[in-house]
């Protein structure tokens, strides 16, 4: 009986599909409903089976892009270790991008933010919570998520105020002696990052 | 279109960008506190050993442990 079912859906399937060739929609903005004429030309040849799932029935659909401008954030901040934050409702993050501290609301344009070492903040009502962020990016999408991956973020409690003038001094010594390049970039570095913790201690 | 952007000193030294975010991320990591020092340093101990082929035969392997003894 069923031999006969997948000719005739076909048949009926390309007398639909002939007419829905239009531009690719962003998936914020597919709807999440299976498609109809697909299921009444299945319940018509298989009417006691189900129709088959896709795997987008499967999936959640992403928080589609309001047409006003949303009263929260929502971040997501993740480590490779931990997941800090997770669809956080909040009113501001200030990231340190290599653009200068950013701050980003709800509707922020859509951008793609590399971060230097810095203070993340997250304001929420009054509370403000401070991380030191070793690098990363920031994802700020049109549907107010932002998504901030960082490989190493401690809160500021946890910084040893005394190993980081120790390091900072350690490093500017080998960035007067460094001959080589790689020598020169990695002292170089060593300067920033204590430089932005003992910044990010004292300010 | 001309990509006139200043490469950052790091990728002018021949770093790639993982290089520099693991070294930022181990220099923060020194910086801590006891006893979070040792919880992050625990986290990020590796264990393999690696061995270039040649001619259908492995070579020397060389072995990187963080975890003495093993």
């Amino acid at each position: 009986m069923l031999r006969q079912a997948s000719r005739l859906i076909s048949r009926s399937a390309t007398a639909a599909s002939s007419k829905s060739v239009t531009a690719r929609a962003f998936s914020t903005e597919l709807p999440s409903t299976i498609d109809s004429t697909f299921v009444e030309s299945w319940k018509k040849v298989a009417p006691n089976m189900d129709p088959p799932q896709t795997p987008s029935s499967f999936m959640k659909p992403r928080p589609s892009t309001a047409s006003s401008i949303p009263t929260k954030l929502t971040v997501n901040f993740v480590l490779p270790y931990a997941s800090e934050l997770s669809w956080k409702e909040v009113d501001m993050v200030i990231i340190p991008a290599t653009t200068g501290q950013m701050g980003v609301l709800p509707g922020h344009v859509p951008t793609i933010a590399e971060l230097k070492p810095g203070i993340m903040s997250v304001h929420e009502g009054t509370d403000i919570k401070k991380y030191f962020v070793s690098s990363g990016f920031a994802f700020l999408h049109a549907n107010s998520v932002a998504d901030i991956i960082a490989v190493e973020a401690v809160p500021l409690e946890n910084i040893d105020a005394s190993q980081v003038q120790k390091g900072l001094a350690d490093f500017t010594q080998k960035l007067a002696s460094a001959s080589t390049d790689l020598e020169k970039a990695e002292a170089q570095i060593g300067v920033e990052v204590h430089s932005a913790m003992n910044a990010a201690l004292s300010g | 279109m001309a990509s006139t952007a200043a490469v950052p000193f790091w990728r002018a030294a021949g770093m790639t960008y993982i290089t520099y975010s693991n070294i930022c991320a181990n220099l923060v990591r020194n910086c801590l506190k006891e006893p979070f020092k040792a919880e992050a340093l625990n986290r990020e101990k590796v264990h393999f050993s690696l061995s270039k082929w040649a001619g259908g035969k492995p070579e020397k392997p060389t072995l990187r442990s963080d975890t003495p003894g093993v």
